[in-house]
Formats: structure tokens, C-alpha cells, sequence
């Protein structure tokens, strides 16, 4: 017995062995290992995000452009399904068959008892058409939410489009925060000011048990916070210019852009075709995008930011600046009408000085000023005093904001082009080009391009004597003014003197006798405009028409650049349309007996009609 | 202690006594929490009426701790010489009661093991433990197990597997398992140890041989019995036929897992095993209660949330959370410091058993409380093991914690029979 009396020690160890098993895997789950209790949260915390209300977009004169509208999304839970008459539903719904069965598969791939979108961006109208019926279709509901909704139909390509995130855009660190589906500022002003839009998102922590029903706060709602709406956006955009824009242009191809040259900011930036807002938003809206997208006239295309044409004619007014600048030529300089050197638009009086070289918008003449800014005798190689010269030029041109982005609110704008030697080295090869080969620039033809807005600045700039506001849309972000980089003036490299040389002839190329641009006069309501033309020679058809102006020429409130693709002189398409564009701004109407104009701009074969 | 009163109370082993109390009534604590809810919050002093109260299973509870101190009552009162000499009545008795549960019950929960009256549920399994451990001891004191009397082992094996078969024939695998524990009080009494050592080793290799590559397994085994050889010549010599064997068993038992593990396990059981060994293969589906268990435990930290503050079992995130999974609030309210008191508690019950069931003169009592402790231990160990992810999910009550009539009932039985012969131990006579 003595020998069996040592197994009770046996069972005891077995015993204590075990108890100190289980209270060390205890210490390891309860106290060492953090992440059961992350775990427990994840079972019990819903974190509830409260979407802030939108900010309000209004225009310069406090009307309401965009504001928010609640949608209704149709939701389904998988499990709660019962007996469902598809066919039935989808006549109600007005929803293809197919489309009930692809969302109903993707709702229970995602979860059986958590709700999925159906059909998304029900009016309320279209709610109420369902709403009645829908007792009959368990496991169906309604979830409502806000959208945008546009008071204007027009400014759709500033404004940009709103709308789910997408998945490429979640991994972006600036969208970290979002959570799929919520709503995002996809492009335009919208993206842009996402942040300021968007305002803070409230978070409420809840608890729920393990169906997921609420049980109240979590902690008595010690961590969470609430909403804050998004700010407003005052813009600069004048909602009456904007729309006659719209209305002259909107079935061409083409651009207005206007500015402010006082403040830089926008007051109507029209890319033609246009299109409306409300089509980017509601039931639907993938189609229409889709329609947008694949319509050969590129509606979606944002061309005054986007588009970069040769500037044509217009670009001789900064060559003739970085002339005066360099010295080179004086304002009184004449040259003759060389018809050897470049040819000529038309016959005309022999350009004595810059005046009426600009009047006449004179090829040879502007031909021999920038060979005279160019090739100035740094080096006997001419290549390389070519090569020199160039470089001072491509240096003294970007300061007007070209070959570079103005860096406006919006995010896809294009720099442009102004070529430096670098440039045609790699074209033609080191050394082997010279003035010869570039003299296109001269007349804003060849290697160069410039966006609507860019073009608009620079008369901006002309318009101010030297100096211009980077453009931006947005005047007053809430109540606290436009963002600080928009109040800073910029100076070119021509000195503030020398820009008004040129003011004389750019006031004869509208009321000279003779002048290019006399079609946007609006002499008959004594305000002078003082502008310049273009035709653009280019690749795609028919020349583009351009037009560049400011007005009143002595107190300029509007600069203009009107772009209109394949519609033949600048003197016949642009510049009437830029002359409607600033009677309306300036006098706020534009008079009866013009209405021809509108017609002709709206309706007319502009490459017929020549002048 | 006077010995001219042996049936005063005061040869009750109060320690015992005491143990039992508190760990019901910290039982009783748990089983509030667990059925708490904060959407209706009903106490023992809520103005309910009985058949509201009765919705609750904390108040249930209550009623079954009142028929527990009747229980005690009888068990205490009742002649302790009827303990021995009704034991293998009783077992029979059993026996037939199994019989008759596998006829007429209602499969509930996929195991047809519940006896119903009205409203009150009973499961004979529970209270086969206590019976099969009389009739044990009984059959013990009447034999010498290291006489290796093949009969007399024959016997014992077979007495103790009856109610086994019976049992697993009802599917309740979890109570069947716990019959194991007799093994400890067999050992106990005489019993060669290698049987112990040859289900523990045959536990490990099972497990082994899921967990590891087979041929890791078999390679690992026979470099080790390779190296003792080497070692030892004397092995080598004497002990060849015993080692080629255990090596040809070993191999076998390796290959054999699969055929068992496939084959013979159903389908559910099988499963438990795997969400043992990975639970994050399916944390949502078959692995949810093992996950969800530890996520509750391990929610708890030092000193746990606070009494009715649980988040995790309060919002039914635990299945069974006032039955099998009653210790998940006590680590998600009580902490690690809670669990450990808990953990203490069982150790000194276990240990003060063993001390009562050393001091008994006669071998029935003696391996009756051996019969005891091992099988409040396997419960212990089934249960904590299976809440804290060690064990597979095997449906066995914790003692005097869970939620439930019978486990109470049965586990009331079990230890006041023992403290019965207890307090009647001087009347015996020294064997």
C-alpha cells in the first residue's frame, strides 16, 4: 500500500499542472495579447460616420448654382427576400430584368443581412411612383441621402461632377478617410475644393450586438463628434455672361474665357459643346457619361484648360513686348511689308511704326521684330546666336504665364507650349537651326500652343499694364476671400512702360479704318475695346478663329479670349462674339439690333463669310 | 469532533462545504451576467411575476439551487451505509434509464439525451457519472487491481464502458469523454500506469499527426528511439521485441489518423478538430464559437470590463454563454485576476477532495473520491480548455458554474455522497 500511497501525488501534479496551464494561456489572452481586445471593439463598435452637408456653389452675384437634394437609393437585404414576383418588380422599377438578377447576386456576394444598392438615385418623384408598393417586396427599402443638384444648366465643365468614390481614388493618401461609396468630388471646382466642400464628418460610436442592432452609445457618446457642413464657394463666374456664352458658342467647338484683369478672376469660362450639369448627376447618369464620352465633338474635353492651340496673330503682342523690352526695336520702328520674308495676310498701308503693324496684323513685320529680339549678335555662329537668343525669348515669354500653368483652382490644367532651344536641338539637331527655322513663332504659328485661359491672361496682362492675378474661379471660399495665392500680383519681364505701345493699335484693330478685329466694336456705346486677331493655321481642317480683347481699353474690366475650332478668320467668327460677350458683361444686355450677330455666331457658315 | 456524535454537522468537512457554496454562488453571479440583458433589466427585486421570471435563466438557476439544498438534505441524511451497499442498484438502475432515454427521447440539438417532464428537462448521462463511480468503487473495494486478475480487470473495463457505449450511442461524445476520468481513480487503486501513459501518448501522437507532416513524425520517432538505443545498450538488448513494437504502433497509429480521422469521426466532430487547430480557417462559421470565446476571454485584461459590463457576451457574440461558455463572462467581467481566483477555487476543491478521499478507512470510499475529483477535473479541463481555444468544442458544463438543473443536480450528488461517507468515516471499520 505504501507504494500506492505516492500516486496521490501523482494525481495532484496532474491536477496543479493543468490549473497553471490554464491560468498562464489566460495571462497570455487576457493581459499579454492586445488583440482580442481590438477584436471585441470590431464585434461591438459601429463607428456611424455622419456625411456633413455640402457646401453651396453660388455665382458672383449670390445666385444659387449648386446645392444638395436628397436621392433615394433602393436597397436590398439577401436574407430578407421572400417570394419575390421579379417580374413584377421590374415593371414597377422600370428595371430590366437582367439587372434586378446582376444586382440581387452581387448584393448576397457581398452580405445576406447587410443592405446593398438596387437601384441607386431615385428622385423624389420617382420615389413616390414606388414607394407604395414596395410593402409588397420584403427585404426591399429605401435609404435616403443627399446629392447635388444644379440650379443652373450651365458652367458644367468648371463646376466638375460629384459622385461615388472610386476604387482607384480610395488609394490615393489624400482620400484615405473615405469610405467606399461615399460621395467625392470627381473633377472641376468640385475636386478641387473637396476638402472645403466636403466640411468634417461627425463619427458616432455605437455599440451592437452580434445581429448588429443599436445599443446605444458607446461610453455616453464620450468620443464622438458631429458634422460640420462644408463651406460655400463664392465664384467669380458671372451666371447671366456665363450662360450667354454657353448660348452663343455652346454647338460649336471652342472656348471663352473671360477675366477680370483687376483681380484675375474668371467671369465666364465657356468649353464648346457644352453640356449640362444636371446630366453628370441622378438615375442615369453612367449612360449619359458614357453618351458624353463617345460623342465625337469631345463635350467632356475642357478646352479653355485644356486645348492648347497655336495662338496666331494674338501672340505677335508679346513678341512686340520682349522686343521693346530687349531694345531692339523702339515703338516708332517701321519695317517693310516683305512678302519674301513671310507672306502676308492682305495688302496694306506700309507699317511705320507698331501701331499699324498690330492694325494690320502684318507678317513681315512681326517676322523681322522677333528676328531682331532673336538673332542680336551674342555669338558669330549664327546657329548659336540663334540658339541664345531663343533661350532669352523662351524665358522673357513664359513670365507672361505661357509654357506654364497659371496654376488656377481647378486640377487639369495644361501648361501649353513655348519651345526653347533645348526643344529644337532635339528636333532638328544641335546647331542645326536658326531663326529660319523657328520664325513661325513670330506669328504665333509652329511649335507653340496656349490654352484659352492662357490667352486670356495675357490680355489680362496687357490689360493692366504689366501685370496680371493667376485666374481662379473661386472668390471667396465661406466668408474668408479667395485663397492667398490668387492675391499676388505677377510681374512679366517687360518692364509696366512699355505695354501701353501697344494699346493705341490694339484700340485700331477694332474702330481703325480698316481694322481686323472691327467686328466687336462697340463704339456706337463709346466703350473702346482694345483686342487683336487670329487665324489659325493648323492641321485639323479649316483655320481656327481667334480673338483677343480687353475693354474699356483706358479702365479695363473684362479680358476675353474667344477660341472657335475651324471657323476661318479671327475677324469674322471671334471677334464678333467676343464683342457680344463684352457688351453683355459691360452694359448688362446686349441690344436688339444685335441680334444678327447671335445668329450668325449660333447658325452661320463662319467659314464662308470672309473679311 | 467528538466521536460519540458522529452524525452531528460538525463532522462535516466544512472547507468542502464552503468551496461548494461559493463557487455556486459565484456561478450564479455569472449566469446573471450572462443573461442580463441591458434592453430589460430584471434583478431578483424586479416587481415580475413568476412565469416572467421564469423566462430568465438566472432565476431558473435559482430555483435549482433551491432543490440543490433539498438534495443536500436527503444526501446527508440518508443512511451512508446505502451509498455502498445500493451501488450497483443504483447502477442498474441507470443502465436501464439510459436504455429507456435512447428509445423515447426527442433528439434535441442532434443528441438524444433529455428525459422530459412538462417543462423541466433531465439529462440521465449527467447523474451515470455518480452512479457508474459507486458501482466502481464498490467492485474496487472487493478486489486487488495489481493482482493483474484479468477477470476482475475484465470486469472493471466493462462496468465502466456500458454507460460509455450507452452514452455515445445517444451522440452526447462530451459526457461519454468524461468517463475517462475514472482512469485517474483506477490508477489510484493499483491500476499499471501504462495504460495512462499509453492514451496520454496516444492523445499527443494523434494530435501530432494532424498538426505535422507524416513522415516529419515517423522520421522524428524512430531518430529518437534510434539515439536511446545508442545510448542505452541495455534497451537494446532487452527490451528489442517491447521498442519494434511500440515503433510499428507508433507508425501505425501515424497512417492510422487519417482512416480515423476521416472515417470514423462524423462530420461535426471532425470539424471541432480543425477549428482547434486553425480557427481562423472559418471565423464566421465553424470556427465562430472558438473565436468568439477567446475574443471574449481576451477582451477582459487585468480586472475585466465590470460585472454586467461584458460587450461580448452580453451581445450574444458567444453561443451558449450561460452553459458551456459561462467562463467567457467570467474573462470578459472578471478579468484575468478573476479567472485565476476561479482557476484557485477549482484547484483547492480538487485538492481538498483528494485530502478527504486520502483520510477515508475503507477502499469504496476512498476510490469513490478519487471517482470525484477526476471527474469535477476532466469537466474542469474539458470546459476551461475548450473556452480558451486548447480543447475542441466539446459540450460539457463547467461544475457549479454553468447554467443547468442537471449538471447541478448531478455534480451536488457527486460531492455530497462523498462528504456523507466523510462525516461517517469513524464508524467504519479499518479494512
Amino acid at each position: 500500500m505504501q507504494y500506492l500511497e505516492g500516486r496521490r501525488y501523482v494525481v495532484l501534479a496532474i491536477f496543479t499542472l493543468v490549473g497553471l496551464l490554464f491560468a498562464s494561456r489566460l495571462f497570455y489572452l487576457q493581459v499579454l495579447d492586445d488583440s482580442y481586445k481590438t477584436a471585441a471593439d470590431r464585434n461591438t463598435l459601429q463607428r456611424q460616420v455622419q456625411v456633413p452637408y455640402r457646401g453651396l456653389i453660388y455665382d458672383r452675384h449670390d445666385s444659387l448654382l449648386v446645392t444638395n437634394t436628397p436621392v433615394y437609393d433602393l436597397m436590398v437585404v439577401p436574407r430578407e427576400v421572400k417570394h419575390l414576383d421579379s417580374a413584377k418588380f421590374c415593371q414597377l422599377m422600370q428595371l430590366p430584368l437582367e439587372d434586378l438578377r446582376l444586382g440581387l447576386r452581387a448584393a448576397k456576394i457581398y452580405s445576406r443581412v447587410r443592405p446593398s444598392p438596387i437601384i441607386q438615385n431615385l428622385s423624389t418623384p420617382e420615389l413616390a411612383a414606388i414607394n407604395d408598393n414596395l410593402i409588397n417586396f420584403p427585404g426591399f427599402r429605401v435609404q435616403a441621402r443627399m446629392a447635388r443638384a444644379y440650379r443652373t444648366q450651365n458652367l458644367a465643365h468648371a463646376l466638375g461632377y460629384v459622385g461615388s468614390i472610386t476604387p482607384k481614388l480610395l488609394e490615393a493618401p489624400k482620400y484615405a478617410h473615405y469610405a467606399p461609396g461615399e460621395n467625392v468630388g470627381i473633377s472641376g471646382l468640385e475636386s478641387y475644393y473637396e476638402p472645403t466642400l466636403m466640411g468634417r464628418r461627425g463619427v458616432q460610436y455605437r455599440l451592437v450586438n452580434v445581429r448588429g442592432i443599436d445599443k446605444g452609445p458607446f461610453r455616453g457618446g464620450e468620443f464622438d463628434t458631429l458634422s460640420q457642413a462644408g463651406q460655400d464657394l463664392h465664384l467669380s463666374i458671372d451666371a447671366g455672361l456665363q450662360a450667354y456664352g454657353e448660348k452663343l458658342l455652346g454647338g460649336r467647338r471652342g472656348s471663352i474665357v473671360a477675366i477680370d484683369p483687376k483681380t484675375g478672376e474668371i467671369l465666364c469660362f465657356v468649353s464648346a459643346p457644352r453640356f449640362e450639369p444636371q446630366m453628370l448627376t441622378g438615375k442615369g447618369m453612367g449612360n449619359r457619361y458614357m453618351d458624353l464620352l463617345r460623342n465625337p465633338d469631345r463635350p467632356l474635353f475642357d478646352r479653355p484648360l485644356m486645348a492648347t492651340y497655336p495662338p496666331g496673330s494674338v501672340f505677335k503682342l508679346v513678341n512686340e513686348l520682349v522686343a521693346l523690352q530687349l531694345g531692339v526695336v523702339t515703338p516708332s520702328t517701321g519695317f517693310p511689308c516683305d512678302q519674301h520674308l513671310i507672306h502676308c495676310t492682305h495688302r496694306h498701308e506700309y507699317p511705320s511704326n507698331v501701331g499699324i503693324a498690330i492694325k494690320q496684323s502684318c507678317n513681315p513685320y512681326f517676322y523681322q521684330v522677333m528676328r531682331a529680339a532673336v538673332l542680336r549678335g551674342q555669338s558669330p555662329n549664327k546657329f548659336e546666336d540663334a540658339r541664345l537668343g531663343l533661350g532669352q525669348w523662351q524665358k522673357m515669354v513664359k513670365t507672361f504665364g505661357l509654357g506654364e500653368r497659371l496654376g488656377v483652382d481647378m486640377g487639369h490644367e495644361k501648361r501649353g507650349l513655348i519651345p526653347s532651344p533645348e526643344f529644337y536641338d532635339k528636333l532638328r539637331g544641335y546647331h542645326h537651326w536658326n531663326y529660319k527655322t523657328v520664325y513661325s513663332l513670330s506669328i504665333g504659328q509652329g511649335e507653340i500652343g496656349i490654352t484659352g485661359l492662357q490667352m486670356a491672361n495675357v490680355l489680362a496682362t496687357i490689360a493692366n499694364r504689366g501685370y496680371y492675378y493667376a485666374p481662379h474661379f473661386v472668390r471667396s471660399v465661406g466668408t474668408t476671400g479667395p485663397l492667398p495665392q490668387f492675391r499676388e500680383r505677377h510681374y512679366t519681364a517687360v518692364d509696366t512702360t512699355l505695354f501701353k505701345y501697344l494699346i493705341p493699335g490694339m484700340q485700331a484693330v477694332v474702330d481703325g479704318n480698316g481694322g481686323t478685329g472691327s467686328f466687336a466694336s462697340l463704339a456706337q456705346y463709346g466703350i473702346s475695346v482694345a483686342g487683336k486677331t487670329g487665324t489659325v493655321q493648323n492641321a485639323h481642317g479649316p483655320d481656327h478663329s481667334t480673338f483677343a480683347a480687353f475693354a474699356p481699353a483706358n479702365d479695363p474690366k473684362i479680358a476675353i479670349a474667344v477660341f472657335i475650332e475651324n471657323s476661318g478668320f479671327g475677324g469674322t467668327a471671334a471677334a464678333p462674339c467676343a464683342g457680344l460677350m463684352m457688351e453683355k458683361y459691360l452694359r448688362g444686355k446686349v441690344a436688339p439690333s444685335r441680334k444678327r450677330w447671335e445668329d450668325w455666331i449660333m447658325y452661320g457658315d463662319l467659314t464662308k463669310r470672309r473679311h | 469532533m467528538s466521536p460519540a456524535t458522529p452524525r452531528s454537522s460538525r463532522s462535516i468537512d466544512w472547507p468542502l462545504l464552503l468551496l461548494y457554496l461559493v463557487l455556486v454562488g459565484l456561478g450564479w453571479v455569472a449566469v446573471y451576467a450572462a443573461s442580463y440583458s441591458p434592453d430589460a433589466p430584471a434583478h431578483p427585486f424586479s416587481a415580475l411575476s413568476f412565469s416572467e421570471l421564469m423566462a430568465f435563466n438566472w432565476f431558473k438557476q435559482l430555483i435549482w439551487m433551491g432543490t440543490a439544498v433539498v438534495l443536500i438534505v436527503v444526501l446527508l441524511v440518508v443512511d451512508y451505509k446505502a451509498y455502498d451497499t445500493l451501488a450497483y442498484v443504483l447502477y442498474g438502475g441507470m443502465i436501464v434509464l439510459l436504455l429507456v432515454t435512447l428509445v423515447v427521447a426527442r433528439p434535441i440539438a442532434g443528441s438524444r439525451s433529455w428525459l422530459e417532464f412538462g417543462p423541466v428537462r433531465l439529462q440521465p448521462a449527467e447523474f451515470a457519472k455518480f452512479t457508474t463511480a459507486l458501482a466502481a468503487s464498490r467492485f474496487m473495494a472487493g478486489i486487488n487491481l495489481r493482482n493483474q486478475n484479468w477477470r476482475d480487470q475484465a470486469v472493471l473495463a466493462g462496468l465502466t464502458l456500458l454507460p460509455v457505449a450507452l452514452i455515445l450511442a445517444s451522440n452526447e461524445t462530451g459526457q461519454a469523454l468524461v468517463f475517462a476520468a475514472l482512469l485517474l481513480a483506477y490508477f489510484r487503486e493499483g491500476m499499471s500506469p501504462i495504460i495512462l501513459l499509453l492514451l496520454a501518448a496516444g492523445g499527443v501522437i494523434l494530435l501530432l499527426a494532424l498538426l505535422v507532416p507524416k513522415l516529419w513524425l515517423v522520421g522524428g520517432f524512430t531518430v529518437v528511439l534510434g539515439i536511446a538505443f545508442l545510448l542505452n545498450s541495455r534497451l537494446w538488448r532487452h527490451h528489442l521485441p517491447l521498442s519494434l513494437g511500440a515503433w510499428v504502433l507508433v507508425i501505425g497509429m501515424v497512417f492510422g489518423v487519417d482512416f480515423f480521422f476521416n472515417k470514423v469521426l462524423q462530420p461535426h466532430q471532425r470539424q471541432r478538430i480543425e477549428m482547434l487547430i486553425d480557427p481562423g480557417k472559418d471565423p464566421l462559421g465553424k470556427g465562430w464559437n472558438v473565436t468568439q470565446s477567446k475574443i471574449a476571454l481576451g477582451s477582459g485584461g487585468w480586472f475585466g470590463k465590470g460585472f454586467l459590463k461584458g460587450t461580448q457576451t452580453k451581445f450574444d457574440f458567444v453561443p451558449e454563454q450561460s452553459t458551456d461558455f459561462i467562463f467567457c463572462t467570467v474573462g470578459e467581467e472578471w478579468g484575468w485576476a478573476g479567472c485565476f481566483v476561479v482557476i484557485g477555487l477549482y484547484l483547492t476543491l480538487l485538492w481538498r477532495i483528494l485530502l478527504v478521499a486520502e483520510r477515508q478507512k475503507s477502499v469504496f470510499g476512498r476510490t469513490y473520491g478519487y471517482c470525484a475529483a477526476s471527474i469535477l477535473f476532466v469537466h474542469f479541463t474539458v470546459n476551461l480548455g475548450m473556452t480558451m481555444g486548447l480543447m475542441p468544442v466539446v459540450g460539457i458544463p463547467l461544475p457549479f458554474f454553468s447554467y443547468g438543473g442537471s449538471s447541478l443536480w448531478s455534480f451536488t450528488i457527486l460531492l455530497f455522497a462523498l462528504l456523507a461517507l466523510d462525516a461517517h468515516r469513524k464508524q467504519d471499520l479499518v479494512r
